[in-house]
């Protein structure tokens, strides 16, 4: 466990609580990212402009970061582009279908105390666990 | 123009966030979903300590008739345990534990200039359209084939 940061997770994980919930007292939208984009690859009259920003807003406080503190962030090197390919429609189609992702589900719904989404959450991290645990430790895959 | 304020403010603290918490980074997340191998519980934290905002800001918001700047609260009306929702965060979870993103990290990750980033975003969006597709009929060409929900 020696790659344990808890002090930035808990930091990290305060700020998207608080994001959360400012989108929803002042919007009153749950900030599910698969929910915000697969709204924005299906576009419905006034449901494009808030759902664009909140994605340029996503990609701008990453980068942010990224500027304010360059050795905050390591790449991933030389990961297969196929394995990435696979993993990112599996994601696609699978958030679809269960209505939401680590964010609408885990920390939005969790905090509405929603079982659907205590049941999705406990389904997610089991299945990508059971996923990674094969990947690695049982074909050999060290990504 | 107040809420596409709130959006654009929001969006960059959730980005911020999951950069300070190192969640855009697969390798990190990967290595929370390692359980038998070398461990970080780092994401249980990035959990716990949003979980825990959202906890409270819900009881305090849910009191409320309307959010400040909208009309009504756009929640999720639906509440039954059904198969689409077992099966499809299933899904999510294979995908997520062979490519090391989600969705919000995996956007997010488009500011950071890395290659994975825009390769991910793409089949991200192909899978959600390609499941969007076969649940209102998709191949079925039969006329009246009922949509999945």
């Amino acid at each position: 466990m020696e790659n344990f940061t808890p002090a930035s997770a808990l930091i990290g994980g305060v700020l998207m609580g608080a994001s959360a919930a400012i989108l929803l007292w002042f919007n009153g939208r749950i900030a599910g990212i698969s929910g915000i984009f697969n709204g924005l690859l299906n576009p419905q009259r006034g449901e494009t402009a808030w759902r664009a920003l909140f994605v340029v807003g996503l990609v701008a406080g990453a980068a942010l970061y990224a500027l304010l503190h360059p050795a905050g962030y390591t790449p991933r090197t030389g990961f297969s582009p196929a394995l990435l390919v696979l993993g990112g429609f599996l994601v696609g189609f699978g958030t679809r279908m269960s209505g939401g992702c680590t964010s609408g589900h885990g920390i939005c719904g969790l905090g509405r105390l929603s079982p659907r989404s205590f049941t999705a959450t406990a389904v997610f991290l089991l299945t990508g666990a059971a996923t990674v645990f094969v990947v690695r430790h049982v074909i050999g895959i060290q990504p | 123009m107040k809420r596409n304020i709130i959006a654009l403010v929001t969006g960059l603290l959730f980005g911020f966030g999951l950069a300070v918490s190192h969640m855009v980074e697969p390798g990190k997340v990967l290595a929370f979903l390692d359980v038998a191998g070398n461990w970080d519980p780092s994401l249980l934290l990035v959990m716990a300590g949003g979980v825990t905002v959202t906890l409270v800001a819900y009881r305090l918001i849910r009191g409320r008739t309307a959010p400040l700047f909208a009309p009504q609260f756009y929640l999720p009306t639906r509440s039954a345990l059904d198969r689409p929702l077992v099966v499809g965060a299933g899904i999510f979870g294979v995908g997520w534990g062979i490519a090391g993103y989600c969705p919000g990290p995996g956007i997010a990750a488009l500011g950071l200039g890395t290659w994975e980033a825009p390769v991910f975003v793409a089949a991200l969006a192909a899978g959600s359209l390609v499941y969007k597709w076969l649940s209102e009929g998709g191949l079925r060409s039969a006329p009246g084939a009922a949509p999945q929900r």
